[in-house]
């Protein structure tokens, strides 16, 4: 509950930030994360595998003598692997001081999406979309937004499946 | 001076500094207390930090601590003075501690932005008792007068803080003493002296000189050997004066101090005109205090000295220093290692290139040796516990320091300290029994308590040994079932595990609550204390022989030498103190058994492998053995015979903990943290106790 509380005062704070998404690609689809979350974008670095961790825990990488785990969002989401390439970036994030770097396959931009034009995700499947907290229409295209708090901390759970 | 001076930086100097103090006078204390008499070195020092005390606490205003100080101070001033005989020097002990600890209170509410409001009367006022009986027992004047005659004098002085303390400019009278060397050779001391003397005349109001007669000839040679005193009494401050008086001519030395003891100034006055009469006999005993002030003066301008090359600096900076230092090591790496270089003859930027690099190491090196401080002084405070509480309880207890040196994160030192009172009171109160007990029980009449620190594979392990009548099992089994901890039956759960029930919240088998333990709260504190630093904590004990308590300090920022060695792309580190040998196998010397375990004979030993590459799942071109090399690790007796590809080097490393993300989402085995190599790499540190599992 608290937690809540919290993340709501951050968001009172962060106004000019508000409503702001940074879009990334991933194969065919576009995904959106809050930017008041985003530490910074870099690009690929050498990671350093850490064993006994599920498939999509990369490793950790070092980000200015601070270590971060990298996870790699495509096999997060069950998609097939894809080779790194010099599009692959890292967008690190950071929520309630937990830092994690996303191996995505390409950024794209910053973009604005009014609350009004988010809808919230259809529900389709019981595991389905439980990390996508709403889906943003811009033009003509859609955007997932992401739920980062669940695509971080929703792990205990996953973990246990999947081992 | 008005209150408006005191700001921040000045109210903490103050406490730093008296805290440091504090601390060292209580070092000093309870170390002569063991040897039950005070030699004159701690005599001395003991009056020189009470005076520095004294001095910095009245100009800090706080009347309370500088009364104290001075009462204190006085003490110590006839201990050192009259060297008196029959001083009963515990009940001194007692009585400087207990102002020892008024003091540190003080400092405390200080510190906490309070009002340092403690009344010190009723203490000074036993101070005092004290002070007159010693004294008493030394010059045989009758006691009352002696009584009478030290508290006016006090009282004096205490009016006199006051009006120190208020005004500087319109204290009345100011007495100085002033001690002035001339020039070697420059002729005509006397007067010269006379000179001086004739310009201060119109700001004393009094004054006295040694040597008296001025006029005399022989008095220049005095005045060259033995320097020129004054003794002055005036309404200007000491800036004042010592402007004055640094504009003597062919001024070699000028120490000019404050004398607070009107009484002095009296003493002085009748000496001096002993030494008009020519009484040699006197001379010595007036040059001694001179001696000893010209020595306090020396030793103040050092301890000056001294405080200006310690500065306090905020953790978090040092945490910034050490990731930017981590992150210029990476950027010379990429400089010096640039693939744009390649195939360059470089002569000049090869040299320039190998300077840059022992720089940035030997700045890598101290950034990470700045933020370790030696356990010593958190042992050293034990003491005062001990001391402490074998008082209150008439036990005799012996506390035995080890591995003082071992060196902790500054942030573990903070965390550890008031658990390891806790545990030492513990051992005190519940562990070691009563002196007539054990004699009864065929041990030694003083207990012994071992404290004791030591660097076990990179983790830092802190000891409580104690020697008394360890655990009693049916009694901590009994409590366990009456508040529902544990529902096995008794053969179901082992002794050890009998034992680390008391650190669960709540739980105190002492029937007794007494002063110092016995509320079932301080178990649980120290494990909620240890467990925030990362720590573990576990308890052994034997019946009747005593009990052990070790606290496992993580490796959080701890320096540790690590052997790097690489299986396929990723590098370990492995703790150099696990390591026996190392080297690279002959397939003669390989076993495996019908299981498939591979073993290694060593010297006619048989030791385990294990393949590193095969437990953590890393590709790798090197698996026959004979082609790697084998590390051959010790932890607790046991053996193991690590396999990697090769040996990279040897480094000191700052240990750092997986990010809480990996750590929280399972517990690798194994590995005990991570750090980073000098090219930015990170290395996954081995926990050689968790691999032999």
């Amino acid at each position: 509950m608290a937690d809540i509380v919290e993340l709501e005062a951050a968001d009172l704070t962060e106004d000019t930030q508000k409503g702001k998404f940074l879009t990334f690609c991933m194969g065919s689809e576009f995904y959106g994360i809050e930017i008041k979350y985003v530490t910074e974008i870099i690009g690929l670095q050498p990671i350093t595998e850490i064993p006994e961790m599920p498939e999509y825990i990369k490793g950790i990488i070092n980000l200015r003598g601070k270590i971060i785990p990298v996870m790699d969002v495509r096999l997060r989401f069950r998609k097939p692997y894809r080779e790194y390439n010099d599009r692959t970036c890292i967008v690190v994030i950071e929520i309630r001081e937990v830092s994690i770097g996303l191996i995505v396959d390409s950024v794209s931009e910053v973009i604005s999406i009014p609350d009004e034009e988010i809808v919230a995700p259809p529900n389709v499947a019981k595991d389905g979309n439980k990390y996508i907290k709403g889906i943003g229409k811009v033009g003509n295209d859609v955007k997932l937004l992401l739920d980062s708090d669940k695509l971080l901390n929703e792990t205990d759970l996953e973990t246990i499946n999947d081992l | 001076m008005s209150s408006q001076y005191i700001n921040e930086p000045m109210l903490d100097l103050f406490i730093f500094e008296s805290t440091q103090l504090i601390e060292q006078m209580e070092l000093l204390v309870i170390s002569n207390e063991k040897s039950s008499s005070y030699d004159s070195d701690a005599i001395n020092e003991i009056f020189r930090i009470m005076h520095t005390i004294k001095g910095s606490s009245a100009m800090m205003l706080y009347n309370n601590i500088s009364g104290l100080a001075h009462s204190m101070e006085d003490l110590f001033f006839v201990l050192r003075e009259d060297k008196p005989q029959d001083v009963n020097y515990s009940e001194l002990s007692d009585l400087v501690l207990e102002g020892i600890d008024f003091i540190k209170l003080e400092i405390a509410k200080i510190r906490n932005g309070d009002e340092a409001d403690g009344e010190p009367s009723e203490l000074n006022k036993r101070l005092k008792v004290f002070h007159s009986k010693i004294k008493g027992q030394n010059i045989n004047v009758t006691i009352g007068n002696e009584v009478n005659s030290q508290e006016r004098s006090t009282l004096e002085n205490q009016q006199y803080y006051i009006s120190k303390v208020k005004t500087n400019l319109t204290a009345s009278k100011n007495i100085f003493e002033a001690t002035i060397h001339f020039e070697p050779d420059c002729g005509m001391e006397n007067l010269r002296a006379f000179s001086v003397v004739n310009d201060l005349q119109e700001l004393v109001e009094e004054y006295y000189h040694i040597p008296q007669d001025l006029d005399n000839e022989d008095s220049a040679s005095v005045i060259c050997e033995q320097g020129f005193t004054l003794l002055l009494k005036t309404p200007y401050s000491f800036d004042e004066i010592h402007k004055v008086l640094v504009q003597t001519f062919s001024l070699k030395n000028l120490q000019l101090t404050q004398v607070e003891n009107s009484e002095l100034f009296n003493d002085l006055q009748n000496e001096s005109h002993f030494l008009l009469g020519d009484s040699p006999l006197k001379i010595p005993a007036v040059l001694g205090r001179e001696d000893l002030f010209t020595n306090q003066g020396e030793k103040e301008s050092l301890l000056a000295a001294a405080q200006q090359i310690i500065i306090s600096v905020s953790v978090a900076k040092l945490d910034q220093l050490m990731d930017l230092v981590g992150e210029m090591v990476i950027a010379e790496a990429m400089v010096t290692q640039n693939p744009d270089l390649k195939g360059l003859e470089l002569n000049n930027f090869d040299k320039a290139a190998r300077q840059l690099r022992k720089i940035t190491s030997e700045l890598q090196d101290i950034v990470m040796s700045v933020r370790m401080v030696p356990l010593a002084g958190t042992f050293q405070k034990m003491n005062r516990t001990v001391r402490d509480m074998c008082k209150k309880l008439n036990k005799e207890v012996r506390l035995q320091l080890l591995g003082q040196e071992t060196e902790v994160d500054k942030n573990i030192i903070e965390h550890i300290s008031d658990p390891l009172m806790h545990l030492i009171r513990n051992s005190i109160d519940h562990g070691i029994e009563m002196p007539s007990e054990r004699e009864a029980k065929g041990k030694f009449r003083i207990g012994t308590i071992t404290l004791e620190a030591k660097n076990a594979g990179g983790d830092v392990l802190i000891i409580i040994r104690d020697d008394g009548q360890g655990f009693n099992k049916d009694r901590i089994l009994a409590k366990a079932r009456e508040k529902g901890l544990i529902q096995e039956t008794e053969d179901q759960i082992k002794d050890k595990e009998i034992y680390n029930l008391i650190f669960l919240p709540g739980f105190s088998t002492n029937e007794t609550v007494t002063e110092f333990s016995g509320r079932g709260v301080g178990m649980d504190v120290v494990v909620k204390n240890i467990e925030a630093v990362g720590g573990a904590i576990t308890a052994d004990s034997v019946p009747g022989k005593g009990t052990t308590i070790t606290l496992k300090i993580p490796l959080t920022l701890a320096i540790i030498d690590g052997m790097n060695i690489k299986v396929g792309d990723s590098f370990y580190t492995i703790p150099t103190t696990a390591i026996k040998e190392s080297f690279r196998p002959k397939s003669t010397d390989l076993i495996v058994d019908p299981d498939n375990n591979e073993m290694m004979m060593v010297r006619g030993q048989c030791f385990p492998i294990l393949r590193l590459h095969r437990i953590y799942q890393v590709r790798t071109d090197v698996t026959e053995l004979t082609e790697g090399i084998i590390i051959m690790v010790e932890h607790d007796d046991k053996t193991l015979c690590i396999f990697a590809d090769e040996l990279i080097g040897q480094q000191q490393v700052v240990v750092k903990a997986l990010p809480d993300y990996i750590r929280n989402m399972k517990k690798v085995r194994g590995l005990a943290g991570c750090t980073l190599l000098g090219d930015g790499s990170i290395s996954l540190i081995l926990d050689i106790e968790g691999l032999m599992i």
